[in-house]
């Protein structure tokens, strides 16, 4: 049973944003970890690069695949997780803990087409 | 299955001075070294392994016993037909009228071999339907890229440059993205419906005239033929795009039906899946790329060119003026495109037809006599191959990796696991029409015993192999701290 952490907003692409004020971090969730398998790469945007809802801002290759990661929000990256550059595996050791990006949200109204815990959850078949 | 691992290298044999050739008599006196340029002298000798015949023979032959190849067992790789390489293919290819031309012989001087590469053209081009095909792309993503440049040549001549982005189904081989992008087109990706063919309902607003074109690939990578594929051609040729053909799965459809009748304008074929010659390492490879009338104008230079004449034919080489330019040196990889005639010819017309119902019979038959213990998602005839969703009964904790390397022990390579993306634990077999029914019968034993075994056995499973030269590979450390050279193999212990 995969791990899904109230008061999140999750998308369909299995990727997450924990949102603190004006900011948003934003990573896979424990089922895609689970479901990719070891990760052995994260490739991640720079700093002050534009991320765009719906469009991809990177990828995660683990041993079974390459998956595409794609922004549920729109911003502007204020800073990107250095520690997955040298140790991608964390995101298997906690995928919330471990956040892959943090950006300035530039639209707060996107996060409403968004699903909470209860709606990944089902989505999941969990 | 060889079980012993053969872990020497040649450098490790060596012996300072010994000796299995001898050099001819050196016949020039009128050259001098030190004439040289600096940057072009060896400072020091190479570092040759010295060793003899003998030793030079086992050391190749018990490392090709490392190796598990189609001559050695049955190998169901899925996506990618792997099938037997006649040695006639071989026998043709080593003739030595062949093998001792040279490419920038004078064409009067090797008619035969540009008769050789027309004929296959031509065999091509009437197996798919199409108006013309070069072979010179050295591979399949090569010819995909080629296809691809044919299709921009082909906007850019009617100066329709807006034309920028190609739509690729989300079950697409992931060499048809990545061969738009280096052409400089941007992907766009449509989305398939849950029996697994393209989505026309979510491919109707994606077209616009930015759209070059759709690569597809039928029956595609589900091994589920396209059965919209006349509306979808249709509805890309009504908004102004070329239809292209990925020619990975084409041995399901030869003779069956021809690209260029369900609509499409542009294809490749690789002649190591669908004509027999060798694949993968196995290779070279070779893509060939063919074209409706009215693009081949665009085909790569240089083509070769039939003319009529009294006492028989003659054949030229030519660069085209609207040609895309040179994709490869010369012809492309003569000795595959003499491999895959071979293969044409050997079969003949009549027999090139079975192929593809064959190859449909024999996937039919191992899915069939394995979806009790497998999980079927996409149910109904498939083509060349098929998908399963892992093992029926998920509660063991075995997955088809599990499955994948167990199959190992019993002497079977493994087929394609984790690809398409679209299930969690695919799992994919294509047998190929080459596959007699007892080979078929004892794999689809095999694989029922492990489904078995899984139940009874499940921690066995999970640490399969058993019985191969090396263990379970650590796929991670290998992604991460891969050791590439013999040297850091060294520094590590």
């Amino acid at each position: 049973m995969s791990k899904i952490i109230e008061g999140l907003c999750y998308s369909e692409s299995h990727e997450y944003v924990k949102v603190e004020g004006e900011f948003g971090y934003i990573g896979i969730t424990d089922y895609a970890q689970h479901e990719l398998g070891n990760v052995v790469y994260v490739d991640m945007p720079e700093v002050d690069d534009e991320v765009t809802a719906g469009e991809e801002f990177g990828a995660v290759e683990s041993v079974k695949a390459a998956s595409d990661l794609v922004s549920p929000v729109s911003g502007t990256v204020v800073e990107v997780n250095e520690a997955l550059e040298d140790e991608p595996g964390l995101i298997n050791k906690d995928a919330f803990e471990n956040w892959i990006i943090k950006v300035q949200l530039s639209d707060k109204s996107e996060l409403e087409g968004l699903m909470d815990a209860a709606a990944y959850k089902a989505m999941i078949g969990e | 299955m060889n079980n012993t691992y053969y872990g020497k290298l040649i450098f490790e044999l060596s012996k300072e001075g010994r000796r299995g050739y001898s050099l001819p008599k050196n016949e020039l006196d009128n050259y001098k070294l030190d004439t040289l340029p600096a940057q072009l002298m060896r400072s020091e000798a190479p570092a040759l392994p010295e060793v003899d015949e003998l030793t030079v023979v086992r050391h190749y032959t018990n490392m090709s016993n490392n190796n598990f190849g189609v001559d050695t067992g049955f190998y169901p790789l899925g996506s990618c037909t792997m099938k037997y390489n006649p040695k006639i293919n071989e026998d043709m290819a080593a003739h030595r009228d062949f093998t001792c031309l040279h490419p920038l012989q004078d064409v009067d001087t090797v008619q035969g071999a540009l008769e050789v590469y027309y004929n296959l053209q031509e065999s091509l081009a009437e197996l798919s339907g199409l108006k013309e095909f070069t072979l010179n792309p050295y591979a399949g993503a090569h010819g995909e890229l080629t296809g691809l440049m044919v299709m921009r040549s082909y906007h850019a001549s009617r100066g329709d440059n807006k034309r920028t982005k190609v739509i690729v189904p989300d079950s697409a081989h992931g060499t048809n993205p990545a061969s738009a992008a280096v052409c400089g087109l941007n992907v766009v990706v449509v989305k398939s419906r849950p029996d697994g063919t393209v989505d026309v309902d979510d491919l109707r607003p994606l077209l616009d005239d930015t759209i070059a074109g759709m690569m597809m690939t039928n029956p595609n990578t589900l091994g589920i033929f396209e059965h919209n594929i006349a509306e979808i051609a249709k509805l890309v040729h009504d908004c102004g795009g070329l239809m292209y053909y990925d020619g990975a799965n084409l041995n399901p459809m030869l003779g069956v039906c021809r690209p260029g009748d369900l609509g499409f304008d542009i294809m490749h074929i690789n002649l190591h899946k669908t004509f027999s010659t060798p694949h993968g390492g196995g290779g070279p490879g070779s893509g060939p790329v063919g074209v409706r009338e009215g693009l081949e104008q665009f085909l790569p230079s240089p083509r070769v060119v039939r003319h009529e004449e009294e006492e028989g034919h003659h054949y030229t080489v030519e660069n085209g003026d609207q040609s895309l330019g040179f994709i490869s040196g010369f012809l492309g990889n003569f000795a595959v495109v003499m491999r895959a005639y071979t293969y044409i010819l050997t079969l003949g017309h009549e027999h090139v037809k079975n192929v593809g119902p064959l190859a449909t019979l024999n996937a039919n038959y191992v899915k069939e006599s394995l979806k009790d213990c497998y999980e079927l998602p996409l149910t109904g005839v498939c083509k060349h191959e098929f998908v399963f969703d892992g093992l029926k009964d998920k509660s063991t904790g075995v997955t088809t990796l599990d499955v994948a390397k167990r199959l190992l022990d019993y002497g079977f390579h493994a087929p394609t696991i984790y690809f398409p993306l679209l299930f969690h634990e695919a799992l994919m077999i294509e047998p190929t029409e080459n596959e007699s029914k007892e080979t078929l019968d004892a794999f689809i034993e095999v694989m029922r015993k492990i489904a078995q075994e899984a139940k009874e056995q499940p921690d066995m499973v999970k640490t399969a192999p058993h019985c191969t030269p090396v263990r379970r590979l650590d796929d991670t450390q290998a992604a991460l701290k891969p050791i590439i050279t013999y040297r850091e193999l060294a520094t590590q212990e």
